[in-house]
């Protein structure tokens, strides 16, 4: 037998990489309690840049005057904008609850060799927000 | 995502804003936008407000509570619009729109406040 002075390519399919996936739908964290939770938690980062805005509105208006600072005031007692803040005012709070737990996994404070336990982390974290608050209130409404 | 040498500096500042906001935000977003224009509560006068936003111990706090929490902002929202709708196509208009528009914030801030008069 005489070896072939060509070689043909025998037929075949190409071969064609496909990664197994399942298809997630973009609606994944509707379907579990828990998932819509988290998106929940990473939406308040919007209550907290509406935050922003409507401060650096008032340190605005506080510069041009009396009347625009008036008119601010009045702008925000709209409905559309109270339920804005309102729904803002949610989603921080949310976020300052989330983050004061999410600070006892992240913080490892060790005193003497020992890890303080996360509920204390979280419980002062609560003290600091509720004096700091009271400063803030303080300030404001004296 | 693709490594950038730059995300640890927005992890850093989404960490640092996160902390700002949630402990100064919540008292100042339920005085200024609900319970001053809705009269639950009386408003410090035009006068006492503009004299504690001219001193500048304040000024400087205003400045970091404007500016920080929207690079928290920027940082979270990105990874939710990642998540979320799975719009990778997006990343670019994303990376922008979000960090764009903390800078923008940030510059305005800066700017209404060493302006302030």
């Amino acid at each position: 037998m005489s070896a072939p002075t060509t070689r043909s390519v025998p037929p075949h399919t190409p071969y064609h990489p496909r990664w197994y996936r399942t298809h997630v739908s973009t609606y994944w964290w509707m379907q579990q309690w828990s998932y819509f939770r988290f998106v929940l938690r990473e939406l308040t980062s919007l209550g907290v840049a509406y935050s922003c805005v409507i401060l650096l509105y008032f340190i605005r208006a506080l510069s041009v005057g009396p009347q625009a600072y008036e008119a601010l005031e009045r702008r925000l007692a709209s409905p559309v904008l109270v339920l804005l803040s309102f729904i803002s005012l949610l989603l921080v709070l949310f976020h300052t609850i989330t983050w004061f737990s999410l600070s006892a996994s992240a913080m490892a404070v060790r005193v003497g060799g020992k890890r303080i336990p996360g509920l204390f982390i979280t419980a002062s974290n609560y003290v600091a927000w509720l004096v700091i608050s009271g400063l803030l209130a303080w300030f404001l409404l004296r | 995502m693709p490594k950038r040498p730059i995300e640890p500096l927005f992890w850093t500042l989404f960490s640092a804003g996160g902390v700002i906001a949630a402990f100064f935000i919540p008292l100042l977003l339920f005085f200024f936008a609900l319970a001053f224009p809705l009269g639950w509560l009386t408003p410090p006068s035009y006068e006492a407000l503009h004299h504690l936003v001219s001193l500048r111990l304040a000024r400087l706090f205003l400045f970091v509570v404007c500016s920080a929490p929207l690079f928290h902002w920027a940082h979270r929202f990105r990874y939710t619009l990642y998540d979320g709708l799975q719009i990778k196509h997006l990343n670019e208009f994303i990376n922008v729109f979000c960090y764009g528009g903390a800078i923008a914030g940030t510059v305005m801030s800066a700017y209404l406040l060493w302006n302030f008069h």
